[in-house]
């Protein structure tokens, strides 16, 4: 902890690790005792699961800046793969399975990264989409990977950690929460490293990182691997606490765009931006709903909420990428700096 | 970006000022990397090989000719600037030099190594380090993390000891933070050292980019028009800053530079070129009363001679 503590005594406002803790404090002491079950089963846990998948994509498209439409198929990666080390390891901790699930994530998304070696920009994230398709089609078409099931729907374990049993909603809460907040520091040291400074100056301009000695070939295959690492274990909290069940069909193209969504409209290149960018993405439907059938009554169908839902969200990414396009982030410093300066 | 206070700290005697202000060889500065020890072995023991030379580069794009045949040689110490008009070749030449073109024909010698391309990953190994002619920076990281970049070349730890702070990663860490700042007051950056490099005025951006190139403290150093578009004080300032620099490192300097008066001043030797042509070669005095250089720069030719050449200008 001296490190840590070293790294931000240079910072003259309350140091980041204090409002870290008492975050982490409130998320930990405080939400299980006045949280209901719906707080957890609809907002919480797919917040979590989508904040840290926002975590993963932003190490490589807003750090490292390689676009990639892959991010589903890589959440994917890791569920099937810790629901196959699961059943199929005899005695391997449920730990276990979650960070061998998130190497074969990151070996894939290692593979398809290879492409980034060559392509840039758009051209880069059009070939991240043969990832999503790919994966997408194996896992369907080879039902070995879904334990041989008729629907292709499977059940996932009942989540348990050294025999203490967490299927509750705040215990599966509690399970997501402990790995988000151990990847997402690990996150945050990596960005403020030296590996993360290559990635940063990868993307703002090759052609000098490579003549200053960066290894690019192996720091962008690493930013991809690290991202697809994060993503994979995401997608493990999606599938074993969120939903209980895996299928292939939760995590389709529209979900990889919707990290990307979170990504931009909460901030790239931001840590903090992810969980912005998944509050908004997670509450906003849900608000949506509450509002249009307070409005209309039972006009609000789910067909016109599914409507409403995307015509809204898509007005706020072209609002956001033109007006914010360093997102929510820094509208809420802009905010509290505005705050603090008429406080004094 | 936070910074770890115990680098400033302790970093403070071991890169104690007055260890650059001697000016001794740089054999003897402790956190020399190997190469650049040979650099400095190799000046002292003959100042009659020269660091860098080219043997017949040529190079063209497409139909185009960018180079012809151009043979330069550079000694070790000291400031030779490539000047000529628009078009003439010189930025085709500093990217031959530093490996990001490959010329079809000749050969790049660097320090007693031939090259037919100079390995531009390579390049801060073998002790070469440039600066760019539109600004090159990472505009999102701070001032003292351009500079520190500079350094990356040198780094061992992986991401994982980076990450827990173990291993080498820390001391590395201490180590081109502490460099880089030297080089920030060397240069007059300390007050916009924790500013993104994106935000600063473009004169200052381009010094930057010269302390990026500086904190490997190279044998060679190219520059690419440094002074482009500064106004007259800023270039006066940066050539002070260019000689400064290679006093106290002594560091080789290639330049490449529009404005023949700044050149004239600052430079030991000048090559000029003229449609990838080398057409003169020599001390500011010789080039200055160089028949061939006024006739390049003022157009002293008949008119057909002037029109043809602008047409060869326009495919360049």
């Amino acid at each position: 902890m001296a490190a840590i503590a070293g790294d931000f005594s240079s910072v003259p406002a309350l140091p980041k690790w204090v409002l870290a803790f008492l975050l982490l404090a409130f998320a930990y002491g405080v939400v299980p005792l006045i949280g209901s079950s719906y707080l957890f089963e609809a907002i919480l846990l797919p917040f979590l699961a989508l904040s840290l998948a926002g975590v993963g994509l932003n190490i490589l498209t807003g750090y490292a800046g390689q676009v990639s439409l892959g991010s589903a198929a890589f959440m994917a990666a890791g569920a099937f793969a810790a629901y196959n080390f699961n059943l199929r390891v005899e005695g391997l901790p449920l730990i276990g399975s979650i960070v061998l699930a998130g190497i074969v994530a990151a070996a894939i998304g290692i593979v398809f990264g290879l492409p980034s070696l060559r392509l840039k920009g758009f051209y880069l994230a059009v070939s991240t989409l043969a990832a999503q398709f790919f994966v997408q089609w194996a896992l369907t078409k080879f039902s070995w990977f879904s334990d041989n099931s008729a629907s292709g729907v499977i059940d996932t374990p009942r989540l348990s950690i050294a025999g203490f049993a967490l299927d509750g909603a705040i215990g599966r809460y509690l399970f997501a929460l402990t790995i988000v907040s151990i990847l997402t520091f690990f996150a945050y040291r990596l960005v403020s490293s030296q590996t993360g400074r290559n990635f940063i100056a990868i993307r703002d301009n090759e052609t000098a990182a490579s003549i200053i000695g960066i290894p690019v070939l192996r720091t962008k295959l690493l930013a991809f691997a690290i991202s697809s690492f994060i993503i994979g274990v995401a997608g493990v909290i999606w599938a074993f606490a969120y939903l209980r069940t895996v299928e292939p069909d939760g995590f389709d193209l529209d979900r990889s765009f919707q990290i990307l969504f979170i990504i931009i409209i909460g901030g790239l290149a931001s840590i903090r931006g992810a969980f912005f960018g998944a509050a908004l993405i997670v509450v906003f439907p849900l608000g949506l709903s509450r509002l249009g059938g307070f409005l209309l009554g039972d006009g609000f169908d789910s067909g016109v909420l599914d409507m409403s839902q995307r015509i809204v969200l898509g007005a706020l990414i072209i609002l956001f990428l033109i007006l914010e396009p360093d997102g929510l982030v820094a509208l809420w410093d802009r905010v509290r700096r505005r705050l603090a300066w008429q406080s004094t | 970006m936070p910074l770890p206070c115990y680098a400033l700290g302790l970093e403070a005697s071991v890169y104690a000022p007055e260890v650059f202000a001697r000016g001794l060889p740089s054999a003897l500065l402790p956190a020399q990397s190997a190469e650049a020890d040979a650099g400095a072995a190799g000046s002292a023991a003959g100042a009659t090989a020269p660091l860098l030379s080219l043997q017949g580069i040529g190079l063209s794009f497409g139909g185009v000719v960018a180079l012809a045949d151009i043979d330069l040689s550079v000694r070790s110490g000291e400031i030779r600037a490539i000047i000529g008009p628009n078009g003439a070749g010189k930025s085709s030449l500093i990217n031959v030099i530093s490996g990001v073109y490959r010329p079809d024909r000749g050969q790049v010698r660097l320090a007693d190594v031939d090259y037919a391309q100079v390995p531009a990953q390579r390049l801060a190994h073998l002790g070469v380090t440039r600066t760019f002619q539109n600004l090159a920076l990472f505009k999102g990281l701070s001032v003292l993390d351009n500079v520190a970049a500079g350094l990356a070349y040198k780094v061992r730890s992986n991401f994982a000891g980076q990450v827990l702070g173990i291993g080498r990663s820390r001391g590395e860490q201490r180590d081109s933070r502490g460099r880089a700042e030297q080089i920030l007051e060397f240069l007059d950056l300390t007050a916009v050292r924790d500013r993104l490099a994106g935000t600063l005025p473009y004169g200052l951006q381009k010094r930057v980019e010269l302390a990026r190139a500086l904190v490997a403290r190279p044998r060679l150093l190219l520059l690419d028009e440094p002074m482009a578009g500064m106004t007259s004080g800023e270039k006066s300032e940066m050539a002070t800053h260019i000689r400064a620099a290679r006093d106290r490192f002594a560091t080789t300097v290639v330049l490449i530079e529009h404005d023949v008066g700044v050149v004239m001043g600052l430079s030991d030797r000048i090559a000029v070129l003229d449609y990838g042509r080398k057409i003169a070669d020599g001390t500011p005095d010789e080039v200055r009363t160089d028949e061939r250089v006024i006739d390049a720069y003022l157009g002293v030719a008949s008119d057909n001679e002037a029109l043809s050449r602008n047409e060869g200008r326009a495919g360049i």
